[in-house]
């Protein structure tokens, strides 16, 4: 592992050298992986709640009258969906020219010439280039990474009625007023009743000079601290793609499942459409192990002993007991749930179920 | 009587006569998390050092255990098919990995005795 001290650290970093983390360099960033048991993390999410310090993530801030032109023509899916409720969140891609995805992201609405967008760490350079240079061809719109704000994530059934607890007043009073995938501010936080975990629960964007006091008094009202390896164990069974893994700039998002992301059906334009009227040569599945073992990333998949396809992140899921995964293979409209396939892990090829996914259901 | 040593890729040897139990540390255990299955070598398998001789998987990653000596497995650890948690239990006792039959006379200056080791990871 590279030293600690060349990597950037979030607004909670000590927190979390205090809760006796396991500290890993993640994409440049000094990350904990788990705090304690990274089982007893994810399921303190699907029982109770839990909180992740995502601040890694980059939140930007879109103004200006051209804001939703602008959005319109950068996102594959249509920002007219969320304009009639202010707060309301949209999930998209954003893609080259090509339709390869550049990024995955959540955009807010907060009015005609204001929107927030949280696009993850690991593409930071490349997305806020493709967005300056994209704003650039608009009249005005302006484009402000805010890397002074930290983000945390209250996941799991009981985070909402939790954070009513740990925070009266304004908090308590907008937490009790969102609706799933709408945000709104209390003060200068602002909480967004999103997620990666298939629960209920929120993402608090937060001046990071506030963010630890936020954390201190969530861990001693007693919500479990959880890792990277918590968050990626939790995500995948809810079936979302991790960008990276599931997702590049190699394929559409037609070829990562997220079709249903993608507003094609009207006359709007947006950068990658035309490379989308082609139909996918590919096509997303859940599998779940039947042997023994446990399903990783490019694994290669094989169905009558010709290779398929492989698996774009697969992991052990502590709620179901065995080994989950999503692959891309080609499109056979053949492989259906409940189709045997058999999956190359090191020497042996072992039995692997195509399952419709969410893994969990909810 | 028996004598341990360790390695400094995190495994343990106990060696009594030609047999030499081979395991992962504590340390080691600690870092992978909650391990959720073990893939053993074939018994009668050859043992050559520095290579991949078992893979450990964690919720978190798939980890290789490398062969700490050369030789030929004589036994594997059958318990961890079904209960790989084993390993986090008892990492130097019941989560045993395999013994192996070395055919040369054991080298122990090709190893750490546990106060060394222990003091390694203090580094």
């Amino acid at each position: 592992m590279s030293d600690i001290s060349s990597l950037l650290k979030t607004p909670l970093y000590n927190q979390h050298v205090a809760l006796n983390a396991r500290i890993v360099d993640f994409g440049g960033w000094a990350l904990p992986v788990n705090y304690s048991s990274q089982v007893d993390e994810h399921h303190a999410v699907r029982k109770s709640a839990g909180m992740f310090d995502v601040s890694h993530m980059t939140v930007s801030d879109i103004t200006g009258s051209d804001t939703l032109p602008f959005l319109s023509k950068l996102l594959a899916n249509d920002i007219q969906k969320i304009t009639s409720i202010e707060g309301k969140a949209l999930y998209s891609c954003m893609l080259n020219e090509g339709g390869g995805v550049i990024d995955d992201l959540i955009v807010y609405y907060l009015g005609d010439s204001y929107c927030r967008l949280v696009t993850n760490a690991g593409t930071n350079e490349k997305d806020m280039a493709w967005l300056q240079k994209q704003a650039a061809l608009f009249t005005d719109v302006t484009v402000t990474e805010k890397p002074e704000l930290a983000l945390i994530a209250v996941q799991g059934p009981t985070a909402l009625q939790d954070l009513q607890k740990i925070f009266p007043g304004q908090i308590s009073e907008l937490v009790s007023q969102l609706k799933r995938f709408q945000g709104g501010f209390a003060d200068d936080t602002f909480i967004g009743r999103t997620g990666y975990t298939g629960e209920d629960g929120v993402e608090i964007i937060i001046p990071a000079d506030q963010a630890s006091d936020m954390w201190n008094r969530l861990h001693e009202a007693g919500i479990q601290a959880c890792g990277l390896g918590a968050r990626d164990t939790l995500r995948l069974e809810a079936g979302m793609a991790l960008y990276g893994s599931d997702l590049d700039e190699n394929h559409t998002p037609l070829d990562s499942g997220l079709s249903w992301s993608v507003a094609m059906k009207d006359d709007r334009n947006f950068i990658g459409k035309q490379a989308l009227s082609v139909p996918s040569k590919y096509r997303m599945i859940g599998l779940v192990l039947e042997g023994k073992g446990v399903l990783r990333g490019h694994q290669p998949i094989l169905h009558n002993d010709i290779i398929i396809g492989e698996i774009t992140s697969g992991t052990y899921s502590p709620t179901l007991s065995q080994s989950i995964a999503l692959a891309r293979i080609n499109n056979d409209p053949e492989i259906e749930a409940g189709t045997l396939l058999k999956v190359q892990i090191r020497k042996n090829q072992i039995d692997a179920r195509v399952v419709n996914y969410p893994f969990i259901k909810k | 009587m028996s004598m341990t040593y360790y390695t400094s890729d995190h495994e343990w040897l106990i060696v009594e006569g030609d047999l030499v139990t081979i395991g992962i540390t504590d340390h080691a255990q600690e870092a992978l998390g909650e391990i959720v299955f073990v893939e053993s070598p074939e018994v009668g398998q050859t043992s050559q050092k520095g290579e991949t001789i078992a893979v450990v998987e964690s919720v978190k990653a798939a980890s290789d255990i490398y062969a700490p000596i050369n030789g030929e497995v004589v036994e594997t650890n059958s318990n961890l098919d079904d209960t790989p948690e084993l390993v986090n239990e008892s990492p130097e006792g019941d989560g045993w990995f395999m013994k192996i039959r070395i055919q040369e006379p054991f080298d122990a200056s090709d190893y750490m005795s546990r106060e060394t080791y222990l003091e390694s990871l203090d580094d």
